[in-house]
Formats: structure tokens, sequence, C-alpha cells
């Protein structure tokens, strides 16, 4: 899966939760991610360099880790 | 002879709590109050003549045979605008009334063709049966007198003549236009002798008149007037099967009228609860595509897409993709395979691909068109409401006092249902359309939007979070209504947000391009004017923030009160005839059947324990997840069953490069299109008039689809409808499966999805049609939801920031481009390229403000190119005032244009719904074809040949 293209994605869900207050955006954008992210991609973005990644975007993933 | 034309009683039913009883010869009867002597004389089995009443007008009171005589009453009423009243006697055949009756009808057969038995309505005549129902046996007056028999046939129109020699100026064709289409394109023109039925001005025939070509007017005339071709062609229909249309979301009902296996004509189901006994020029007239040279009636296969095509048996085409898919399996793994299910297809058909997906693949990559359209309505209304349904029937528009459409053209894509909408609006209710451009709605004869606010594409958020902001802080919330239903901290969370200034229509104006006071007034409108109700289309979802844009809907809804009851309501009408049975069906990839998520548990459990294989717990990729994942090399087999992702998916270039990266494209369909030129096999598919299933339409409304000519995909008499195909590709990939018909797989969903508990073929035969949720709960299934409660509790409001889209106009692309469909023709036109329906609609035009055009120099009908930062294209010009300046606007009916080219792959950020809606462009003069319209189109001709059969 192309990188930038997930990175986009996932920078993309993180900005239209953020309205929701920073601690709830980063649990949205992880809980989006676990549940319509196929395996590869979710593989695939917590490989990528993460400085790309917004803040909540970066959490987020921080938390799809964990 | 089994045909019979459905029973007319003469005037519309009445609706009324109170009844009246009278008597009529010699019967009591009871009737609803209001209604006419007519109808109360046909319901309780009695036919009084008639010619110019129909039940589905209004009553006219003008051809002067249905007089009747009542007790009491001086002189001889019409019985179709006489009321029926309590202890009414009423004597409906009496030798007065035969006089009378018989001196009309000389009146009318003393200019009248007496060629009865060569005339194509033989024997299905209204004026033929009344003159037999009056016992008329001559015409006193002789024929030599000036008459109208020389009149020329109009036959301008492709599917129907207009013969006005035949015309007895009933005006229910004319009454059909007004009323039921709510075109108003015919009217009677002249009067005394001159009088006739006239289309459009003076000098315009049918086809260049405003007529639609609904049908309306074709049903509605008693004589051979107006008729089918096709009657003229083959003769009176011998049966009627009632069906389901496989065209648009309403889901209109037919009688397909039979003669064998030939279908003379679709005429529609006045039982019908979706249509009413309405149509379009789509369902009613475009069918002909089921018997076109094109239809692919045999399997083929090839190694490579570089090769011709095969033609082979069924078995040695299923061994040879089960051969395939099953080494890619090993090799790669069940997440290398997938499948897309067809809106097209019926429920049966969908759940099967999708179990082929789940339970044969191994993998829960499956996904459907609705990605590309509904996918957004899915998410938004599920996260909002709990469940991913329209809230209403069609009919509940009926008490609706403001209708607000956004983002859809109902008169277009949507026009059975828009010609309700239209006899709503012109009884009083208030529009207010949101759309970039003014849709036929805005304004058409006796209909004018209250507000339309022509937004800049790509600002739906701020146009609906400003309507919010006004009814928040001008108090106009539904207080009492959100404490009881919502949860009250998260609306103040919203109504906190969407108060903020920034959020005002004065601040957003800038952005929206919609004026402040006109933004005022429509919210203000929209809380204040009663029962308000929202319909929206793909000019919401095809959105970066589709998603958004749906939940700000959902909450403009519920802030306002205006969910759980007639008349309200949130309302998304659906593209294709089956997208919402699509995704009830578990077509996307996190779903199974009934919106449970993949990874419950308890829900996955179930599947399993029925179909004996454990399932993977995590969601699959999406359609355009799909095409990435193929460019890298981890997904390469995809089953396409139905649809033409390489037509109608975006930035086609894409599309084409993860397609020819796969080792094995499977497209099952009725033609060779468009995705096919880069498939490895192809399996001919059946049409829906040779199938047997169901259609779930954007009212949750499931309806029967019923067989009525043997399929014609397959050698010697061996055609399969579509569910048998992919069960023959199950087993012969290994599986066991069994099913005798497509009731069975029915059986299987209600089994293992609640909201279908109550579903099965046979009930449906006999209610007629049942919306989901059919339950415990709700037996006899639920014309409206959320009546009660939500689905989900309490009603969720979501805070939806505005986000501005990235795909930003420039100096290089000034223009913004926005997509949308036509009446005549029908998404990417491979059903409806291939009727006559091309007389309206042979090309892709693009739509261009005149300041635009004359700012480069481009005059109506120019050859232009289309340009963005994706591709490029051409086509024809056509200069308007209905776009604004800085918005073009084009179809993408026709392959050769290729509108998706252009587009980009911005998409939702909840969905990857495609942006389509929204796209950066330049437009230039052009004199040819570009480079791309040119190769595509020889390799598409190189790809679809087909090798010849070799010498014995």
């Amino acid at each position: 899966m192309d990188p930038a293209r997930l990175i986009y994605m996932a920078n993309q869900i993180a900005r239209n939760l953020a309205a929701q207050g920073e601690t709830t955006a980063i649990v949205a954008t992880a809980q989006h991610l676990r549940d319509f992210w196929d395996p590869r991609m979710k593989a695939a973005i917590l490989a990528v360099d993460r400085t790309a990644l917004d803040p909540i975007a970066r959490a987020a993933v921080e938390r799809l880790k964990g | 002879m089994n045909y019979t034309p459905q029973a007319d009683f003469g005037t519309p039913e009445v609706l009324s709590e109170t009844s009246v009883s009278l008597t009529i010869d010699g019967r009591l009867v009871t009737v609803p109050a209001g209604s006419s002597v007519m109808r109360a004389a046909a319901e309780s089995g009695g036919s009084i003549p008639k010619l110019c009443a129909s039940d589905n007008l209004a009553a006219f009171g003008s051809c002067r045979l249905c007089l009747v005589e009542v007790d009491g009453m001086r002189g001889t009423p019409a019985s179709c605008t006489t009321p029926a009243a309590d202890g009414m006697v009423v004597h409906t055949q009496t030798p007065r009334l035969q006089k009378l009756r018989k001196g009309v009808m000389e009146l009318y057969i003393s200019d009248h063709p007496l060629d009865c038995l060569t005339c194509s309505a033989n024997n299905d005549c209204e004026l033929q049966d009344q003159a037999a129902a009056v016992g008329l046996r001559d015409v006193r007056y002789g024929y030599a007198g000036d008459n109208h028999l020389g009149l020329e046939t109009d036959r301008s129109n492709p599917y129907f003549d207009f013969d006005p020699s035949k015309c007895i100026a009933c005006s229910r064709c004319v009454r059909a236009c007004d009323e039921v289409q709510g075109t108003l394109a015919l009217t009677i023109d002249g009067r005394g002798f001159a009088t006739k039925v006239s289309a459009g001005q003076a000098g315009d025939d049918f086809l260049s008149s405003e007529c639609v070509s609904c049908g309306a007017c074709v049903q509605a005339c008693p004589t051979a007037t107006l008729q089918e071709k096709s009657v003229k062609d083959i003769g009176k229909p011998e049966r009627a099967v009632i069906t389901t249309c496989a065209y648009c979301g309403v889901g209109c009902t037919f009688r397909a009228e039979m003669r064998g296996e030939q279908l003379v004509r679709m005429v529609p189901w006045k039982d019908g609860k979706a249509n009413h006994g309405h149509s379009c020029v789509k369902g009613r007239f475009a069918w002909g595509y089921a018997n076109h040279q094109d239809r692919v009636r045999q399997p083929m296969i090839r190694e490579h897409i570089d090769q011709p095509w095969r033609e082979v048996s069924w078995d040695e085409a299923l061994a040879f993709t089960a051969g395939r898919l099953n080494a890619i399996k090993t090799q790669y793994g069940a997440r290398a395979l997938g499948g897309i299910t067809s809106s097209r297809c019926t429920n049966e058909e969908t759940f099967l691909v999708q179990k082929l997906v789940r339970a044969g693949f191994g993998s829960n990559n499956v996904d459907t068109c609705a990605r590309v359209c509904h996918s957004p309505t899915g998410y938004g209304l599920k996260t909002t409401f709990g469940t991913s349904a329209g809230t209403q029937d069609f009919d509940s528009v009926e008490q609706s006092d403001v209708i607000l459409v956004i983002g859809a053209n109902p008169t277009d894509a949507h026009p059975v249902f828009a010609s309700r909408m239209k006899r709503r609006l012109r009884a009083g209710a208030k529009l207010i359309v949101i759309d970039p451009r003014r849709i036929d709605l805005v304004r058409s004869p006796h209909i004018r939007a209250a507000h339309h606010l022509p937004l800049q594409p790509g600002t739906n958020v701020a146009v609906l979070t400003a309507m919010a902001h006004v009814i928040v802080t001008e108090g106009l919330a539904d207080e009492p209504f959100i404490r009881a239903r919502c949860d009250w901290d998260e609306y103040e969370d919203w109504a906190r947000f969407v108060s903020e200034d920034r959020h005002s229509p004065e601040m957003l104006e800038a952005v929206t391009r919609v004026l402040g006071d006109e933004l005022r007034a429509a919210a203000r409108l929209f809380a204040t004017g009663g029962n308000a109700a929202i319909y929206y289309g793909l000019g919401v979802t095809e959105h970066s923030q589709g998603s958004s844009t749906v939940m700000a809907i959902a909450n403009l809804a519920m802030v306002t009160g205006n969910i759980g009851r007639r008349g309200v309501g949130v309302n998304p009408l659906r593209g294709q005839n089956n997208v919402q049975g699509a995704c009830d069906m578990g077509s996307f990839p996190h779903e199974l059947s009934g919106y449970r998520h993949i990874s419950d548990n308890a829900a996955r459990a179930l599947f399993e324990a029925d179909w004996q294989v454990a399932l993977d717990p995590e969601p699959g990729l999406r359609i355009p997840n799909m095409l990435d994942a193929a460019l890298d090399g981890s997904f390469r087999a995809l089953y396409v069953q139905g649809e033409d992702i390489l037509q109608s998916d975006p930035n086609t270039h894409h599309v084409a490069a993860g397609l020819k990266a796969m080792d094995c494209v499977i497209v099952h369909d009725l033609f060779l299109n468009e995705t096919a030129d880069y498939a490895h096999v192809f399996l001919p598919g059946s049409t829906f008039l040779e199938k047997t299933g169901t259609f779930t339409n954007a009212e949750r409304r499931i309806q029967m689809v019923r067989k009525v000519m043997e399929p014609a995909n397959g050698p010697d008499g061996l055609g399969m409808e579509d569910w048998q195909v992919t069960q023959a590709l199950a087993n012969a990939m290994g599986l066991d499966w069994n099913y005798a018909n497509s009731g069975e797989i029915m059986d299987e969903i209600a089994r293992l999805t609640p909201s279908f508990a109550g579903v099965s073929h046979a009930r449906l035969d006999q209610a007629g049609s049942l919306q989901w949720p059919v339950n415990a709960a709700h037996p006899d299934g639920s014309p409206i939801m959320h009546v009660d409660g939500f689905v989900r509790g309490k009603g969720k409001f979501v805070v939806t920031d505005y986000i501005p889209t990235d795909e930003k106009t420039g100096p290089r692309f000034p223009l913004l481009l926005t997509t949308g469909r036509i009446l005549s023709q029908y998404n990417v036109g491979a059903q409806t390229r291939r009727t006559e329906n091309t007389v309206w609609h042979g090309e892709d035009l693009l739509e261009v403000h005149p300041t635009d055009a004359e700012n480069r120099g481009l005059n109506d009908g120019d050859w232009v190119r289309l340009a963005s930062r994706t591709g490029e294209t051409t086509l024809r010009l056509a200069v308007t005032d209905r776009v604004a300046p800085g918005v073009v606007y084009t179809t993408f009916h026709h392959p050769a244009t290729q509108a998706n080219v252009v587009t980009t792959e911005y998409s939702d950020w909840a969905t990857n719904c495609p942006e389509y809606k929204v796209t950066a462009v330049q437009v230039t003069a052009s004199n040819g074809p570009t480079e791309w319209q040119e190769s595509y189109v020889s390799w598409s001709e190189k790809s679809r040949r087909i090798a010849a059969e070799p010498a014995e």
C-alpha cells in the first residue's frame, strides 16, 4: 500500500474528528482505523514515518499499536 | 385468454375515517365519505359506462357517458363528479340512461375510423367496450360529413405513436401529463370541431416537445390514439406478471405484459406502493437492451488480457476460474481475493456473492458500488440514528409542508418519485433547493422553489452548519423533542459549536457564495414551516465530507424535531434499483448483513455456525483500497458481478492500472463492459426479466422480481440466473452449495438477519411488498422509522466541522466540475445506451455558463478539451445559465467521453466514497479526441476480440 496515500487518509480522518476535542478525536480516529481498515492497511500505517502524521493521527496510530 | 387490464374504478380512492352508505341498483354499498357514485358502483361490482374517467385522474365530467339517475335529484348527473351520500338511491341502468348514452356514443363513433378488426387496440379499447356496453348498432348521421379521419400519425417518439384520427378528445392524456407526471407538456388546442391534443407549441411533435416520454398519456388513452409501437408490432399480450423495475432506487412495480416469452410492454402496476401506477421513460420503455445484439450469451475465458476471448462451455469456464482462484489463494493467501456485489442484482444474488467471498474465498474483501455513491449514508445515519436507511416511505411526502432537496435532481434521477413530490408542491408545500445547478425543480410549471441556494460545490457542510446556526441562535430548536429523543449533553456541545460566530451565514458567505439573508430565510422556513422533510442524493455523499454532510442533515432533522412521523424525515434517494438491498445484504467489507460489524463475535458466530466455516474477524478492503493493493501485488483476484468499475469509478487510469495488475479478473455481466477489457473470465449474466428474487428500494421496500422468460445467457438452453452462476462457481471451488431456488437464499437471509426475520418469498407474494425491519416487533414491516425512539436509543448530534476539500481551483484549473445524470440515461449507460433512449441523449455534454464560455471564445456545440490535474478528455459544449459562473457540469453515461478520466482520487474521509462532485478543471477549445480517448478505443477493440471457432 502506498504509504503517502495512507498517511493522507489517516490525517483526513483525524482532521474531521478533531472538532470533537483532542482526546475524543484520538480515540475515535484509532477506532475508525480498527473498524474500517484492512489488516495490511493497518500494518502499513504502523510502519510509516510518523512525523508525516498530524498529532491526532499520530497518537491514534500509537494507540492502534497497543 | 388470461389477459385482462387492471381494474379501473373511475375516480381516485378516497381515504376518509367516515363512511357513507347508499343503494346502487338495489345493492347496499358502503364507501369512504367523499367517494364518487362511479367509484361506489365499481367497488360493488357494477360498471357505469365511462370514457373520460380513470382512477388515477381527478373527475372531469366531460364525456357525458357516466350519467345516472338519483332518486330525488333532478336530471341525470355525471356519476364521476357526484359524491356518494348517505341514503342515496342510484340507478345506473335505465331505459332513459341507455338512450342518452347511446346518443353520446353515436356522436363519438360518427367521427372515428371503423377499422376495429385491424386496429392495434382491438379487444383492448375502452371506446369499443363502451360501444358494446350501450348497445350501439348504427350511426344515424352517416360518415360522409366533415371528420378527423385523415389526420396524420405522429411517429416521432421512438416508443409510441400518436394517431389523432382516433382521438375522442377526452383529455385523459392531457390530465395524466398534468396531474400524474406534472410535466404539463400536452394541451387541448382549439375548440369545437378544431379541438385537438397538442404536444408543446405549434410546430412541435411529441419528440421535440417537452414530453418526457413517461408513458402516462399512453396508459391513460382509452383508444389506440396513443399506443406503444411494440403492441402494434407484436399484438395484444396474453398474460401479465408483476415484477419490479431494474433501473433507479424508486423501485416501480410493473405488469410485464407477455406474449409467450416475448415482452410486449411494461405497464406500471397501480397497486405498486412505490409508484402507484406511474412510470418513467426508462422503466416503461427502455427494456430493449435485454435482447440487444451486444448481449453476450456464452461464457468466455483467456489466459492473458491481450489475447482474444475464447468461447467455452459453462463447465470449462467455471473450472478455469476456480482453478485460478484456488491457485492464487494457495500462493498469496485468502486476503489476495475479493469480489464486488451488484446493486443491480437481487438481494439473493448479492447475499450469495458476499457469502462466496467471506466463506469461499476466505476474506472480507467484498464491496459494492454503494462505495461510490451512498456509503456515507451508511456511515452517517448509522452514527446519528443507529441504522443505515431512509426514515420514510414515499407516501410520506403527501404530508410534508416544507421539502428540502439537497444534492439531488429527482426529476432526472428519480422521476417517478419526483412526480409525487411535484404534486405535493403544486398543492402548496414549500420547496428549498440546495444545489450548485438550477435543477428543473427550482422552476417548472406551477412550481417555484421558495429558496434556491446555489452553493459553491464542496461547501455542503458549511451551508448546513450555517442553517443550524440560524435555528439555534434564533431560538427555533425543538427543545422538547431533543430532550425526549436525543442525548442532551451531545446536543449542547453541538449547539455551542454551531452557535459560534464563525458559523453564521454572513461569515460563511465568502466560502459558500450563498447570500446570508437567503440562507437565513431558508433556515427559518425549514424550522417553522410545519412538517419538514429532507431528500438528498449523491451531491451530498460524493464529497470529501460526504459522511459529515449526511450527519449534518441528520442534525438538522433532529434539532427541528422532524423525525419519527409522517411528512418529515431524512430520505436518501438511492441511485440504483437495489443499492439499499446491496448494503443491507452485507456487501461492505466491515459488515455482515443487517449492518453488524464483522468484529462482532456474536454476529460472526451466527454465520459461522450456519455456514460451517470460520470467518476472518478483520474488515476487508474497500474498492479503492483493492485497486491500491493490486498495485503493490497483495491483491490479485476480483469477481465483479454486474458493475463496470472502469467507467464508473474515479480516475480511470488508476482503475485500469489496478485491474491490469491482477491475475484473475472475473466479469459477470450482460455485456462486454469497459471493465471486461481487463478481465480473464467473462460469465454471461441474466436480466431482471430472467430471474426471480427481490429488490429493496430507497424506502426499504422489499419487492419481488419475477422471471418472465428463460435466461438467454447459455448455449442450448443452459442459461442460468445470476445466483445460479455464483452457486456454480462456488461449487467449482469445492463448496457444497445446494440452493434449489432463490427463495431458499431469502430464507437464509431471514434466518441470519434480524431486520429481515419475517421476510420470505411466500410472505412477499401475499403482502405485495414489505418495508424492513420485518420482525416480531413489526410483523408487517415499518413504513416510518424511529417512531418511538431511535434505533440506537438516543439520537446522536455529531459536531461536523467544515473542512475544505484539498481539490483546489487555481490559475491552471480555475473551474469546478461537478457530475450528474440525465433522465433518459442510467448510470454508465450499459442498458440505456442500448435502447432508443439515445434519441434524447446521444452523448455527454459539458454545461458551461455563458460568461465562462465567452471568456474562452467558445460557442454552444463546440468541441472542447476538459482537463484536470488527473487527466483530460474532449466532449461538446452546452452553454447554459443553469450552472453558476465558475462551475461546469457533465454526465458520465458514455464510455467515449470517459468523464472519470478527469475526476480525482480524493474521497470521503470516513468511507472513501470518491469526490466526483468537485474537480478543478480548465476548458479550452479542441479539435478532436485526446490521445487517451484514441488509444482507449483501439485498446477496447483489441480486447473485445473473440477468437473464431477452429475449423473441425
